[in-house]
């Protein structure tokens, strides 16, 4: 990408190419990609804990037991309970539910859009590529987490405007690496072998660019979640997200940030401790397969 | 570099144009009436459609658009319900404040960005490049809001050397109250630019004029202040400016963490108040700070690097 095409900062590739990934793994764990195996387990854990939500949660997440409010952890609440009494163990898990379910749904769309746009766009070029390039520069213009929850307070609270706002947005970085995966498909030989051999043009983007440039976009795509799960805690903990008395880590540590001071540090730190893993795993996962992909960083 | 210069000032007009359409449409995205759901339920048919003269709502779209392009050619971003007051006013007494405060996270973010990018290049096997690449994925997988809270907690409450919030009027204890927001905004860009300074130094450590600069006999020390950050600096003005969106993202959660009364605390009332139109006012001066961020970035890195010219 030159200055010419975009109103994006120029930034040399090696940068680029490496801020997308996390880059966190030593030398030895490459070798054998222990970062896939630990990412995979740990959200492996994760998605089981919230897939067996009703059999590990002794307590309801959602009731209220005002005599037992602000427990520490023990035996029967295993992360205490919060300023109603409602088990935070059970809470965790249960927002791990919806929290995790959104921010991976919340992927799939941008993620086929970008994907299409960015083939299109590379492939054809010309005025097709220009509109879409600078379509994308509008979109960038406005800062990430500002657009979605403009997006987020027209549309009205609740999971699909979610959807919709974060949609509206991400695609775009999809685009922007699909497209230049594709400008570079675009000029190989095998590209001009099936042109001359007359296979159509759908056929031709179908079978050989979507195979060869969806595999960074997969990688991309682990980033993106993390982005994603962000965006859902914030917007929660601004009372913008999902609607309570459903469990979720952004309203979690929004209604227990006025026990801080007083010494109650679980109904934070619990739910907190739940988003840091669930990043740490897709970073590992992320890095992990743009290491068995071979895509070099 | 005047040809560059004019045609980079090009590029950037169909794009101030495209931030300017996409705050008019988001108006128009609502589900709803915006007049309705500004006044509420309750509110009795005419003030709704007094309100709906009021915004123009009751012309066709294409009239409302040009309506809208007239008001934002004389410096005019509408009535705000919520202050009862005119927003460009209001945007003048906030926007100074978010300024300082992404200004401020930038200087934070480099002055903890380059020793940990150095440190993690000049061993990349050692200790410390470990401890600074679970520093990295840790502060990043924390959302924003946690960061400050958790400042807040230990160096504002517990530990208290700076205050917990706020935006005191004397120009000493109002700098020394920012240090705690610029820091948490500071942290969570700092992975992304560890992680692009330390790409771009271990690409300049493998160049030819390093190679040089060693065979001549200079020192690592010279060598990595000399060369190496020098060169990764200019792609860290880079960097750096493309993640002025992160930056604004932040100050709109830490300006309300903080109680901080900057452009992100007046977005998230207007947000919390329905007030359509100081939304639509501060998305629109957000999308336009980034597009002057990202020429000016590109106008730097052109005057510090030749070769972005002739591209």
């Amino acid at each position: 990408m030159t200055a010419s095409e975009t109103t994006l900062p120029v930034i040399p590739p090696s940068a680029e190419v490496d801020a997308r990934g996390t880059g966190w793994a030593p030398g030895w764990m490459r070798r054998h990609n222990l970062q896939l195996w630990i990412g995979g387990s740990m959200l492996g854990l994760m998605v089981l804990a919230a897939v067996f939500a009703p059999i590990l949660a002794q307590h309801s997440p959602t009731e209220p037991d005002a005599a037992h409010a602000l427990l520490g952890p023990s035996g029967d609440h295993l992360f205490g309970t919060d300023n109603l009494g409602r088990d935070i163990f059970a809470r965790v898990v249960y927002g791990a539910r919806s929290d995790l379910t959104i921010a991976v749904v919340a992927v799939i769309a941008p993620f086929v859009i970008g994907l299409v746009f960015g083939i299109v766009s590379g492939y054809f070029g010309g005025w097709i590529d220009t509109i879409m390039m600078r379509l994308a520069d509008i979109v960038t213009a406005f800062p990430f987490f500002i657009l979605v929850i403009a997006l987020v307070f027209v549309l009205g609270n609740g999971a699909w405007s979610i959807f919709v706002a974060i949609t509206c947005v991400s695609w775009v970085a999809y685009a922007r690496l699909v497209r230049g995966e594709a400008m570079v498909l675009r000029n190989k030989e095998f590209v001009a072998a099936c042109e001359a051999g007359g296979i159509s043009t759908s056929r031709i983007l179908l079978r050989h660019f979507a195979p060869n440039v969806v595999t960074q976009a997969i990688v991309y795509a682990m980033s993106d979640i993390v982005m994603n799960v962000g965006v859902i805690v914030t917007l929660s903990y601004f009372g913008l997200g999902i609607v309570p008395p459903t469990p979720d880590w952004g309203s979690m540590m929004s209604d227990g940030q006025q026990f801080l001071a007083g010494g109650y540090y679980g109904l934070t730190l619990f739910p907190a401790a739940a988003v840091i893993w669930v990043s740490l795993a897709l970073s590992f996962i992320g890095d992990g397969l743009a290491h068995a992909l071979r895509i070099e960083r | 570099m005047l040809r560059w210069l004019v045609r980079r000032l090009l590029l950037a007009v169909p794009v101030v144009w495209g931030v300017v359409t996409i705050s008019f449409v988001l108006m128009h995205l609502s589900p709803g009436d915006p007049a309705r759901t500004a006044l509420g339920e309750k509110a009795d048919a005419a003030s709704v459609a007094a309100l709906r003269h009021q915004w123009g709502l009751d012309k066709s779209l294409p009239l409302q658009y040009l309506d809208y392009l007239g008001q934002l050619v004389h410096g005019d971003l509408g009535q705000s319900l919520y202050y009862h007051s005119s927003i460009t006013s209001l945007m003048w007494q906030r926007l100074p404040v978010t300024l300082v405060l992404i200004v401020f996270s930038a200087i934070l973010a480099v002055l903890i960005s380059v020793p940990l990018a150095s440190r993690s290049t000049t061993k990349p096997n050692g200790a410390a490049a470990l401890v600074v690449r679970l520093f990295n994925a840790v502060i990043q997988g924390s959302p924003t809001f946690f960061i400050g809270s958790m400042l807040i907690l230990f160096l504002g409450v517990r530990v208290a050397i700076f205050p917990a919030g706020g935006y005191p009027s004397s120009l000493g204890s109002r700098a020394w109250a920012l240090v705690l927001p610029a820091l948490t905004i500071a942290l969570s860009i700092v992975p992304l630019l560890v992680r692009g300074l330390r790409a771009a130094m271990i690409e300049s450590y493998s160049s030819e004029y390093v190679t040089f600069a060693r065979s001549k006999g200079l020192g690592t020390g010279p060598i990595r202040r000399r060369y190496v950050l020098r060169n990764a600096g200019i792609s860290g003005v880079s960097i750096l400016g493309i993640q002025v969106g992160a930056l604004a993202s932040g100050a709109l959660v830490i300006e309300q963490v903080f109680a901080i009364p900057g452009m992100g605390s007046m977005l998230m009332t207007g947000i919390l108040n329905r007030d359509y139109a100081l939304v639509q006012a501060c998305t629109l001066v957000f999308g336009l700070i980034v597009v002057v961020v990202y020429l000016v970035t590109d106008i730097v890195y052109a005057r510090l690097d030749p070769r972005a010219r002739l591209s």
